[in-house]
């Protein structure tokens, strides 16, 4: 890697402060950020440490509002939510491995937004809310595209609100070699109505699948899903899978989505 | 004996200890005082012409030692190849240059074409990024087929083409070849692909160069399964440097797989740096690096065609194979596809005629070597997979198709020029009928019906040659080295002993199962045994490990030095004695004489021989310490009998492995428990392979899956409890111990098995698939299904 600044905060203020330097960036588990600056495809001067940051580092669970700092891991979430949040909890429990979930980040993983990451389909899945230090952003409007959010320079991600559902359920099918996912489909039921988000699938980034919103709503039954699909036209095909195939998984894994969730 | 030690005892590793603490001194532990670090800038295209190369301004970067290019390589050799194979008219193998950087062409990703040895690796990788390149891009060669038409752009300008050589192996006589497949009864075609692979050993290579103005002598420090091989050939063939002023260490290393057989131009490069640097110089390999430097294994492209006649006897057999050799001649390579593939085409079958074809293409991508089993998993893929294809062609059962033409006789001579010296391949089949219950399998299949998964239940039958290898044989079939081994038994004055070996262990256990054999020998207890491996300042001589050959040859070789020792020995315990020493017995480390009660323990002869007070000097030199070089007469033919039964998810194409059942004979076993491992390895290396790996290049020759987030290794849950049984045991018939070599069987035996029950599964299930090319990963599967 390039040599840079480092800071540890303890404070959201001073490491707003900290990140105006320029070409400074924020640093989470540091579980995607590391391993690229050690292949030396970035060139931070500064990394300003989010870990000891005390109000990051916070976990509530406000009937019906499960609230995440953006410091915490995602070994912490998977342990937290696990009876308010099931849904989440076994998502979080199933990134990675463990030294990746001791270390890595809710807020890194969103901002960083990786098209196959699984924490941008349990955010969209659940209309959860990106609380930043200047803002707080509607999951429907914070997903732009591959690795790319509606954060600007310097914005950090002090929290995100998970509105808990009636019922959820994250399936996630394998990548074979970085068991990220293929194809990773986020069932929640709300009394407002259902929503379905999948990650992995799509060339723009994890989305929201109406047409199966739509059926759910009407009736939250795996066969609700018959005959609905994805255009394949817009999926990911590289060497793990064709258009086609993570088309086909789509549907697959919502309807093994909605069994599971009951 | 006490039953924990000795031949047949499975005492525990005694190496793990270090390993499992933290102990190990692997390559990367080694640090030399004052050594700088090499930077290796390697290619990112495949195909270029270099004009030119601006080391200036990088040169003056802080912390840089020296900065060398191609041109500084000019004067000496290149990586030789180790093996010429003769084409069928009779010409030699195109063989070109393989520099140690890159001089005015680049011909694959990965390759060489700066280095840059600074005080840090950071500031060597600082300088590195200063480098200035002008480059003309050429098309790359990576397709095959397309690598050997007419007008294919070729790889090295200086060659005719992009042929390396076209080899007709067995019955050379198409006219005949072809009569037997006309007059056939039925004939099964396969077109299939042996995937590419990456060895991806736990411990990246490792080079530390090292050298004495004082003594002229070098060092180097690498991570080498044969350092004496390495020596000799970086020495002899691109050095130029006296054998005995140089010096070759390979401490623990952290597998090999095969993929650290070979010389490696980093290796030349440190040890040649060193002295040009005044510095030691040290290289450690990244894992990106090592995906596009280490040689990486298979690819072969093959057309298989058995013919059988109306009673299902096989009748001909005729191979097609296009072999990828990469850019550059590593090592091994050429013998991979011809020799080690082609000879063991035969399989445990009768088949009266077999016809082997071997392209061997150059290619702009990472040359290719040996990879646990070399050739004998690729032969075996091809004929297990077209035995079963055959079966459901006809209708007949795929274990009674193989039984009925299964190799019965021994010795056997086969039309593919090897003599198989014993075997019982009815033995292991009815041995893995039992362990894979067999019998079982259709209340399975139901409960896996009954959960909406269909389930697939697949065979394997493998022999192969192990133990390589009979110098002589190996030498008129284009070898360029002797391939027996050495190994010295230094007995101490306590009685204590080091053996000297020239095998290497990266992970085989040697360390517990060569003691094993020596104190069975003479009855003393394994802890006084010691061997000293993987150094040429330590070690005589020795071709080192692979192709299973460690305790088929080198340990002969011990037990011809720890014979020749206990000859000895028995002669100073006569003496002692005063008795004949035809009378003189060694049994638990006493000697005794026949027929009375005089009796003199293993340590005071072995004390005897280095305070010779009382001891025959006129006939007899003190000391004890025997060498021995062995040659075998003949590979050792290690075989079995292979199940797999597999799940396959309709919806998905997902493919788990529900059981695993190995019957294996590898003649006598030193110990049960290091034999165990070694099988479950190469189970999971070969479903690794069936299942998972895949080296994959796009048409601009980059490698698509070049880190671990896109090349898929096999993990702990990707593998199943095995069942492995090795109860069948016909001793191999030329080699002392009765050995045969068990380190590749699982690699070779397990990828067919895999395939031929995910066929099975989905034929179960209706789908008319009869081949899927491996990976089989869950999108090929599902395509599979739905195309
Ligand atoms: C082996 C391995 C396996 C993995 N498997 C999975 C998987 O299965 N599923 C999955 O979803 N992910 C997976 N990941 C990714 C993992 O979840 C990462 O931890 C996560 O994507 C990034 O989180 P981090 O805290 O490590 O962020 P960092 O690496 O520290 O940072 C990532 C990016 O986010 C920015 N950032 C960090 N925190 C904040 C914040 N609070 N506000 C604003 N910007 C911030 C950084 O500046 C950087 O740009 C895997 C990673 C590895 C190494």
């Amino acid at each position: 890697m390039y040599e840079f600044e480092f800071e540890k905060p303890s404070t959201v203020a001073e490491a707003v402060a900290a990140l105006a330097d320029e070409d400074a960036q924020a640093l989470g588990g540091g579980q995607t950020l590391i391993p690229t600056l050690k292949q030396r495809l970035a060139m931070p001067s500064k990394l300003v440490s989010l870990t000891a940051i005390p109000q990051l580092k916070e976990l509530s669970d406000n009937g019906g509002m499960l609230t995440i700092g953006g410091a915490v891991t995602h070994a912490e979430v998977a342990e937290a939510a696990a009876a308010s949040y099931p849904a989440l909890a076994d998502l979080a429990g199933h990134i990675g491995d463990p030294a990746v979930r001791n270390r890595g980040t809710i807020g890194g993983s969103l901002a960083n937004n990786d098209p196959a990451a699984c924490y941008p389909a349990a955010a969209l899945g659940s209309g959860a809310t990106i609380v930043t230090n200047t803002r707080e952003i509607p999951s429907d409007e914070y997903f732009q595209g591959l690795f790319d959010t509606a954060l600007n320079e310097g914005e950090i991600i002090t929290a995100v609100r998970f509105p808990v559902p009636e019922k959820a359920n994250y399936q996630k099918f394998l990548q074979p070699a970085s068991r990220f996912a293929l194809v990773g489909v986020f069932v929640a039921k709300y009394a407002a109505g259902v929503r379905v988000a999948v990650t992995g699938a799509s060339e723009e980034g994890v989305f929201r699948w109406r047409e199966a919103e739509a059926a759910l709503d009407a009736s939250f039954a795996p066969d609700a899903l018959d005959g609905l699909s994805v255009d394949a036209g817009g999926m990911i095909g590289d060497l793990h899978g064709s258009k086609e195939y993570r088309a086909h998984l789509v549907g697959v894994m919502a309807k093994r989505a909605v069994a599971a969730a009951g | 004996m006490p039953k924990d030690q000795g031949i047949g005892a499975s005492p525990k590793r005694r190496e793990d200890v270090r390993f499992l603490t933290g102990a190990g001194n692997y390559t990367d532990d080694i640090n030399v005082n004052g050594q700088a670090y090499v930077h290796f800038l390697r290619a990112d295209v495949a195909h270029a012409t270099i004009n030119s190369i601006d080391t200036s301004a990088a040169a003056e970067m802080p912390g840089v030692v020296k900065i060398f290019t191609g041109a500084d390589f000019a004067e000496v050799g290149g990586i030789p190849c180790g093996w010429g194979v003769t084409d069928r008219h009779g010409n030699p193998q195109q063989e070109p240059r393989h520099p140690i950087i890159a001089h005015d062409t680049i011909r694959h990703v990965g390759e060489i074409v700066a280095a840059v040895v600074a005080d840090t690796l950071e500031q060597a990788r600082d300088a590195a990024e200063a480098i200035e390149f002008s480059l003309s891009d050429k098309p790359a060669v990576v397709d095959m087929a397309a690598a050997l038409a007419e007008d294919a752009t070729k790889v090295h300008e200086d060659l005719t083409s992009n042929l390396c050589y076209d080899w007709v192996f067995g019955n050379p006589d198409d006219d005949a070849v072809q009569a037997a497949f006309d007059s056939a009864a039925h004939v099964t075609t396969l077109e299939l692909v042996n995937n590419r692979l990456v060895a991806n050993p736990m411990e990246p290579r490792v080079a530390i160069g090292d050298y004495s103005r004082a003594t002229d002598e070098y060092t180097l420090h690498t991570t080498s399964q044969n350092p004496h091989v390495i020596r000799l050939l970086m020495c002899a063939f691109v050095l130029g440097l006296p054998e005995h002023k140089v010096r070759v260490i390979a401490p623990d290393v952290g597998g090999g797989f095969g993929s650290k057989i070979f010389h490696y131009a980093e290796e030349a490069f440190c040890t040649f740096a060193a002295k040009a640097c005044g510095r030691a110089v040290k290289w450690t390999s990244t894992r990106a690096e090592a995906f596009i430097s280490d040689a990486h294994g298979r690819d072969h492209v093959t057309k298989i065609e058995l013919a059988l006649d109306g009673d299902n006897n096989f009748t001909a057999l005729r191979t097609n194979t296009m072999a990828n050799m990469g850019a550059y001649l590593s090592t091994f390579s050429t013998s991979v596809p011809s020799y080690l593939h082609g000879t063991l085409m035969a399989g445990n079958y009768k088949t009266p005629i077999v016809q082997v074809n071997v392209k061997t293409v150059f290619t702009n991508t990472v040359p290719v070597d040996a990879y646990r089993g070399a050739g004998r998993p690729e032969a075996t893929f091809q004929l297990e997979r077209v035995i079963d294809k055959a079966a459901r062609e006809l209708g007949a059962d795929p274990i009674a198709l193989r039984r009925q033409n299964f190799i019965t006789e021994f010795p056997y001579e086969t039309p593919v020029a090897l003599t198989y010296d014993t075997g019982d391949y009815v033995a292991t089949m009815d041995k893995l009928e039992q362990v894979a219950d067999v019998a079982g399998f259709a209340a399975r299949r139901a409960e896996s019906e009954k959960n909406g998964k269909l389930r697939g239940f697949g065979i394997n039958c493998y022999i192969e040659a192990c133990g390589i290898a009979p110098s002589n044989i190996v030498g008129m079939l284009g070898a360029r080295a002797g391939l027996y081994d050495a190994a010295t038994v230094r007995v101490n004055a306590t009685g204590s002993i080091s053996v000297m070996v020239g095998a290497h262990a990266h992970g085989q256990g040697h360390e517990t199962t060569f003691p094993q054999v020596v104190a069975d020998m003479i009855g003393i207890d394994e802890s006084m045994v010691d061997i000293v491996h993987g150094d040429t300042g330590r070690v005589p001589f020795g071709m080192g490990t692979y192709g299973s050959r460690s305790i088929a040859v080198c340990g002969s070789a011990m037990v011809r030095a720890t014979e020749k020792i206990i000859a000895k020995a028995k002669k100073i315990a006569a003496h002692l004695m005063e008795a004949s020493d035809a009378d003189i017995e060694l049994k638990d480390g006493q000697f005794t004489v026949a027929g009375t009660d005089k009796s003199v323990a293993w340590g005071d002869v072995c004390l005897t021989a280095y305070v010779p007070h009382n001891y025959p000097l006129e006939e007899l030199e003190p000391g004890l310490e025997e060498t021995a070089f062995y040659d075998p007469a003949n590979f050792t033919y290690p075989a079995g009998a292979y199940a797999c039964e597999v799940e396959v998810d309709p919806d998905t194409g997902k493919v788990s492995i529900e059981r695993f059942s190995a019957a294996d004979d590898f003649g006598n076993i030193i110990n049960p428990m290091i034999v165990d491992g070694q099988v479950h390895g190469g189970l999971g290396q070969g479903i690794g392979q069936a299942l998972l790996e895949n080296a994959a290049y796009d048409e601009d020759g980059q490698l698509l899956s070049a880190s671990f987030m896109d090349y898929a290794m096999p993990r702990a849950d990707d593998v199943p409890f095995y069942q492995v049984d090795h109860s069948c045991q016909t001793p191999c018939t030329h080699n002392p111990l009765g050995v045969k070599g068990c380190g590749e069987a699982g690699a070779i035996g397990s990828p067919p098995a895999v395939v031929n029950a995910v066929i099975d599964a989905l034929q179960s299930g209706g789908k008319n698939v009869t081949h899927i090319d491996m990976p089989l990963s869950p999108a090929r599967v599902w395509a599979a299904m739905n195309g």
